[in-house]
This record gives structure tokens, sequence and C-alpha cells, in this order.
């Protein structure tokens, strides 16, 4: 037991939560702008392993990260391009489009490794670029502190500014206003001539470049080369978190964090002599026990409101 | 006379299942007037104001706007040409400001950011000028019916609207809210706007326009000057005979408490009360009329009632039953049945037959069943004989329910919950949106069925039908009872109309009468 609180409370557990957080809370801002949006992206997983791919690769054939950055970009806008075009334009049931395109990606990704690097497990063959740390100066002195916010990769300080910009485009921007409109009452956009689709459009786009740019760090951040289905679940823990995040910005953020949390215990335990399939299956039991945490606490939040107001009628009731 | 502002001339409209909603229909309207649109459902007056909008597209005619033709493919082309409309189901977003839903699509920018004081400010300005007063911050989940119905007018005229249709916009407003729009519809008016009124309550029409177009059967049956026609004559123009839209029923003769409902408190979804600590009860041969604004409480009790919801506390008592946490089977069982407001969700399957939505409240009685199979024969006979006596107008037993008018599906609903010998019936706005001819008769129905001893307890937005068809009424507002009239004889609608805004409530002893104890 001891080790296992020397193992996490210390600054570098705390580097590494941020570390595996960051392609998570990148997903969840992606659930978050098609949920608002009126539209459910469960393609965000097939996303975020195409764009790993797509960076691994042109990363390689460049020889330089940025534009193997921009390839992931790219390949995410395209695959959410893709799934919008069903289920927009072809009226496929948008579910069953993100399943098809997430079984698609899953073995589609092992392909197209075995005809560019020769393998179907790992990308060790090509040499593919990282995308760098930044050390924050002045911020890096500073002990605790510094070892747990400076020194991380670049996309997870794109992350957690992608939030506030986030935050600002959904409630300050004119297109925020009308993502929202059209999610919560698409009839009534319509009405004033706000095109539903071409924003549900810009919407499921901009949500495949946010899962683009978690599936870049995944493969050029995270760790340094492609491998067969490395997302392991991560785009649909992201949709759990969005949804216990309340689909705001900021609980986005703090779930992300939470399931962020697990995911590193996960990884430092395995330091400790417990069984990997154990240690393995966390981060997916945090995301069961945080949903049913969620909802239990919903209901009993609404029973205490009734609660309160049964005794305070109660006390008016003696007072007259 | 001024000259004719807008035209639609030899508008015919089919729709993609066969059936003819305009033929060769026309209308026109002058500048500054208020223009009343009547006609029964189903005469084509939505259509005609739909293709007007550009929402739907006519397969044959013309429209004029001050003497040149215009096309209208789309709703943002009938803004641009100065056309806006009221819907009867909001236009709104609930979670927005009053400002934002206003400048929805057309936003002040400050750099690429929404400008939120200039919105504001432009809202404000707005509502002072028309006299619709609004507070632009405010959300527009929390605003009233009527706030809300203001927002709507106000969206159109922030777009430059001249022309403002109006689809029943009386239909959810209490007599005051009523009173309130009719004041603002005529200072829009008086201000060189153009309105259209589409109603099928006389009355208002009377009261409001200044000339009426009366449309039957897709077809133009006339304008007139309003001063220069009476009731009596539009109404035979709307129908082509003359109804008597009055209940003839005789007086009622209650005995016994069916169902009783004590001390009852319900949580909405967010946590709220919809249904506060209500007690009342419906006896045996008696309707009990449920008034009040939509919203506020009606639907949580009648799901309370039907099994379909749960409730927090209070007990809910059916033929001396205590029906907590009885399965909605065991309800029925129970002599209960239920006309949903919602017909399409609640009231039927409409993928499947009329056959078989006629059976399924019954789909597992020995009558029906066999050992294995299903016994096809009793089920034809079963809904032959109710096609007929409801006079369901169906290609066959076989079609589809879906492809039926919203008329004929009521009937198909009806005919089902009232075949099973009810003594408690719940009837949910049992003739929204169906024609006349339909309505009557299953207001006759409901007459009947109390007249052979059913407890009837009716819910209705519309005042009207509340008013005629009950013989005691309790009135809602904000989840309590707020009133009891034992004799709805005994009440005006102006008064009946403080109670249902919660300006005047009656005390704890008079209300508790409607208990019978």
């Amino acid at each position: 037991m001891n080790e296992f609180f020397k193992a996490v409370i210390n600054a570098e557990f705390g580097y590494s939560v941020l570390r595996v957080t960051t392609p998570i809370l990148f997903a969840t801002l992606g659930a978050l702008i098609s949920d608002k949006a009126g539209v459910m992206n469960i393609a965000l997983e097939g996303i975020m392993l195409v764009s790993a791919l797509a960076g691994v690769v042109f990363s390689a054939w460049t020889g330089s990260a940025g534009m193997g950055l921009l390839a992931a970009i790219a390949a995410g806008a395209l695959v959410g391009l893709a799934l919008a075009y069903c289920a927009l334009n072809l009226k496929t049931d948008i579910i069953l489009s993100g399943v098809a395109i997430n079984l698609m990606a899953s073995g589609g990704t092992v392909f197209l490794l075995y005809l560019v690097a020769g393998d179907k497990g790992i990308s060790s063959s090509l040499h593919s670029k990282i995308l760098p740390k930044l050390d924050i100066p002045g911020l890096s002195a500073i002990p605790g502190l510094g070892t747990i916010f400076s020194g991380q990769n670049v996309l997870t300080y794109v992350a957690f500014l992608s939030v506030i910009a986030i935050a600002i485009f959904l409630y300050r921007t004119p297109m925020g206003l009308r993502i929202r409109a059209v999610g919560e009452n698409p009839n009534a956009a319509d009405s004033v001539g706000i095109s539903v689709k071409r924003t549900r459009y810009l919407a499921i786009v901009l949500s495949g470049v946010l899962a683009g740019m978690g599936g870049a760090y995944m493969s050029m951040g995270y760790v340094s080369w492609f491998s067969k289905n490395m997302t392991a679940g991560r785009g649909f823990i992201a949709l759990a978190a969005e949804a216990m995040g309340g689909a705001t910005p900021l609980g986005s953020v703090l779930t992300s964090l939470l399931f962020g949390f697990f995911d590193a215990l996960s990884n430092t335990l395995q330091l400790l002599k417990i069984p990997s399939e154990f240690v393995n299956m966390i981060p997916y039991a945090a995301t069961v026990v945080g949903l049913v945490t969620y909802t239990i606490r919903k209901t009993s939040r609404e029973r205490a409101l009734l609660a309160r107001g049964v005794s305070a009628e109660a006390a008016k009731g003696k007072g007259a | 006379m001024p000259a004719e502002l807008l035209r639609m001339e030899g508008i015919t409209k089919v729709y993609p299942n066969g059936i003819v909603a305009n033929k060769n229909a026309g209308f026109s309207v002058i500048k500054g007037e208020i223009h009343g649109l009547v006609g029964e459902n189903g005469a084509g007056k939505s259509t005609l104001m739909k293709i007007l909008f550009g929402l739907i597209q006519p397969e044959e005619g013309r429209i004029l706007l001050e003497d040149k033709e215009i096309r209208i493919p789309s709703p943002s082309a009938a803004i641009a040409h100065g056309i806006g409309m009221v819907h009867q189901h909001f236009m709104l977003v609930p979670s927005l400001t009053v400002a934002e839903n206003l400048v929805m699509g057309i936003e002040p920018r400050k750099g690429i950011l929404l400008d939120r004081a200039k919105a504001n400010r432009e809202a404000d300005e707005l509502s002072r000028k028309y006299n619709l007063v609004v507070d632009p911050k405010m959300v527009v989940r929390d605003l009233s019916v009527g706030m809300k119905q203001k927002i709507e007018i106000l969206k159109a005229l922030f777009r430059g609207a001249r022309i403002l249709i109006l689809d029943e916009p009386t239909a959810v407003l209490t007599p005051q809210e009523t009173e309130e729009l009719f004041g603002e519809l005529k200072l829009l008016r008086d201000q060189g706007n153009t309105i259209i009124f589409i109603s099928h309550k006389l009355g208002e029409i009377k009261e409001l326009c200044d000339r009426v177009t009366v449309m039957r059967n897709g077809c133009h049956q006339g304008t007139f000057a309003v001063a220069d026609v009476t009731e009596q004559q539009i109404s035979r123009l709307m129908v082509g005979r003359d109804v008597i839209l009055e209940v003839q029923k005789g007086a009622p003769a209650p005995e016994g408490t069916v169902l009783d409902v004590r001390d009852l408190t319900i949580l909405n979804r967010f946590g709220k009360r919809a249904i506060n600590g209500i007690s009342f009860s419906v006896r045996r041969g008696e309707i009990l009329g449920v008034a009040g604004v939509e919203g506020n409480g009606q639907r949580e009790l009648v799901e309370a009632i039907t099994g379909l919801g749960t409730w927090l506390a209070g007990k809910i008592r059916i033929g001396g039953r205590d029906i907590q946490g009885q399965s909605i089977k065991e309800i029925r069982e129970l002599g209960v049945c239920h006309i949903p407001e919602d017909r399409m969700t609640y009231g039927c399957a409409s993928a499947l037959s009329v056959e078989m939505n006629l059976l399924s409240c019954e789909h597992d009685s020995k009558a029906y069943n066999g050992a294995i199979f299903t016994r096809t024969r009793a089920i034809r006979a079963n809904s032959a004989r109710l096609v007929s006596e409801y006079g369901i107008k169906c290609s066959s037993p076989a079609q589809e329910v879906g492809m039926l008018s919203g008329g004929n599906i009521q009937k198909v609903v009806v005919a089902r919950e009232f075949s099973s010998e009810p003594s408690l019936i719940v009837a949910d706005q049992p003739t929204r949106g169906i024609d006349v001819g339909a309505t009557e008769f299953i207001r006759k129905r409901l007459v009947e069925l109390r007249d052979a001893g059913a407890a009837v307890l009716l819910v209705s937005a519309d005042l009207n039908e509340v008013m005629e068809l009950s013989d005691s009424l309790i009135v809602f507002y904000g989840g309590e009872i707020r009133a009891y009239i034992p004799d709805v004889h005994g009440i005006t609608d102006e008064e009946l109309g403080l109670y249902m805004l919660g300006l005047k409530r009656q005390g704890d002893e008079e209300t508790r009468r409607a208990c019978h104890e």
C-alpha cells in the first residue's frame, strides 16, 4: 500500500496524468462540439486511429513532424466529412455509420500499415517524427509545479488551450450560437434561414479535427510509433466523459482529467507487481463507475431538492 | 378600395400521399389590414400559408407582391420579401436568451465575436417600438407562453416583415393573454403592417379582423368585410351546413367515487414539482374537466394515473384500489382507458394497420389468440365492427394508420379505448387538431359513456371544449388546484382566465370540495 501512495503522490504522477489526459481531452472536445449541434459522433475512436496512422506515415515521408500533424488533422477532417456526408446527405443512421467507420478504421489502418511499413502490428520500420516538448521558461524552475506543467508535449498545451477556444467559440461567436440553436431546436434554426445541414457539417468536421489532433498526439507524442488499435477505446471514453461533464467545456476538462487520472494510475500500477490484465481494466471500469455515480448523484440531488422543499413548507406551515 | 398588397392565384397543392390540400385557391390582402383566414381543419388554410412562407411548393399557381410576380422557394426568400410567420409550435431555442433568439441567423458582430450588447440593445429598441415588452436578457425557457409568442412576433419584425402570418395564435393563450395580443396586433396594423390571422374561432375573427376569407375543402369560399357578415354566415360557409357545436347533454347524476387522488406530488424530470400535493376525485357518471394553461402539471397527472409515470408522494386509487407500483396493464384491467395527448406516439402504431391498432389493447385476449396462431377471423370481425360503428374512413382495415387523416386516426384510438367498457376514461386533448365532424362525434361518445356510468377526466387546453363538455371543473396553475367549480354554468371565461393565470385562487376549503367527502 505504501508503495502505491509513493507511486501516486508525487509530481511525476501529476505530469503523467496530464500526459495521458491529452488524447482523451481532444476527443472529449470533439464529442462536445458535435453534441452541441445535435449529432452524436460515435466515430471519434476510428478518426483518432486513422489520424494516428496518417501522422506517422506523413511525418516519415516528409521528415517533418509538422507535416505529420497537418496530415493527421486533414485525415480527421476528411473522415468527419465522410461521416457527415453519409448522415446528412445520404440520410444513413449516424450511429451505424459511426460504427462502420470505427470498424473500417480498425481493420483499414492495419492494412495500410502493412502496405507502407510491411508490418501488421507496429510502424517501427518507418522513421516517423515526434512533436516537440515545450519547456516553459520560469515555470520549469518551480519545483513540483514545474515538473507537472513544464516539458509537456506541445499538443498537451494545445489541448488545454482548445478548451478555452471552444468555450469562446460556442458561447461568444455567431457560429457557436447557430450550432447550439441547431442542436437544441433545428426547426427554429431552419425557420430563420440557418442551414441545419451546413451547421452540422461544420460541427462534425471540427469534431474530426479535434479527434485528429488526439490521434496525432497518440502516435507522435505519447509514443513515437503507430500500433494496431492503439487508441484502445479512448474515443468511447470521451463520449462518456462528455456526457458526465454535462456537455460543457469546463465539465469536459474535469471528467477528462478524471479518466486521465485512472489511465495514469493503470500505467503506474503496472510497475508494481499487480497483474497487468487487472490494471488494464482500470480506465474502463472507471468509466462504468463514473457513469453510474453520475446518474446516482443526479437522482439524489433531485431528491434532496425536493426534501428541502418539503421541510421549507413544513416550517412555513408551523409558522402560520 | 386600397390596392392589393399581396395576391395568390390558382394555387393547387397535392401532397405525395394524394391528398389535395388546395384546389385552384385564391387569396389576397390589402395593405394595413388584419385579414382573417378561417376554415375547418383540413380546409387547406395552413397549406396555403405554408406556400406563402416558402415551406412547401405548390403544383400550380402564382404569387404577386405589389403586382409583381414573385417566387418563394424557401422561408429565407419569404423573409426577404417581407413575409414573416408565427408558427403554432414556437420556433424558439429554450436555452438561449430572448435577444439571442431574436438575432439568430443575422447576428451583430464585433470582430469575430457576437456583439451581445448590441443584440440586447436592438431587442430592447424593437420591443419598445412595437410595444411588445420583453426583457432581452431573460432565458426563453423561463418565459410564459404569451411571452414566447411576443418573441416570435418580434423575430419576424426584426427580419423586416411587413406581412405577418399568425397560425392559430390564440390556441395556447388564456383569455387575458388573447386580449393583450389583440391590442398589440391592432397597434401593429395601425403602424402600417399587414396581418394574416388564421383561426377557427369565429368570435375572435369578429373582434379582431377587418376582412375574412373562408376556405373549405381546399377552395376559396369568399372574402368579406367582417362587419357585413354574421358568425352564422361564416360558419355555414366553412362547413357547408349549420353545425351545432354545442354538446347536447343532460344533467349529470354522479354517484360513487371511481378515481380518488390524495395529496399527490409529482416531480418532473428537472426535479421540480410538477404537481404539488393535489387532491380530487371523479365519480361515476360525471365529466371532470381539468382547465389550465398547458405545462401546469396536467401531463404529469395523466401520466401518473395511467401508469406511464411515477410520483413521489400521495395516493391514487381507482375503484378503491391503490395503483402504486401497478403496471399499465394492471391499471387498464381496473377499467381505465386513456386517450393520450400525443396520438402518434402513444395512441397508435402508425406503421401498423387499422386492424392491428384496434386490437392492440387486447392483443393477449383468448378471443383473438389460439394455441399458436392468432384468430384472424375474430380480429377481422372486431375491426370491421368498430370501423363501421365509429365511421372510420379508411380504404380497408388493412390500411396503415399513419396514412389516415388526423380525425380518423383519433377515431381509431377512441374506438379501441371506448370499446373496452371503461369505468374511468382519461381523455387528454381528445379533439386537438381534428375536424369538426370527428370532434362532434367524439364529444358525443364521451357524454354517452358518462351517461352509461363511466367517470371521465377530461384534460383540454381548448377552453371551449372544457366549458362545454365538463360537468365540473378543476383549474390547474403551477401544479396546484387553484379552483374547483362544481357547476361550469356558474363561471365566466374571464373568471376562469384569472384562475388559469394564477391571479386568483380559491381557499383550501373550497378546492377541497373536489374530493367529494
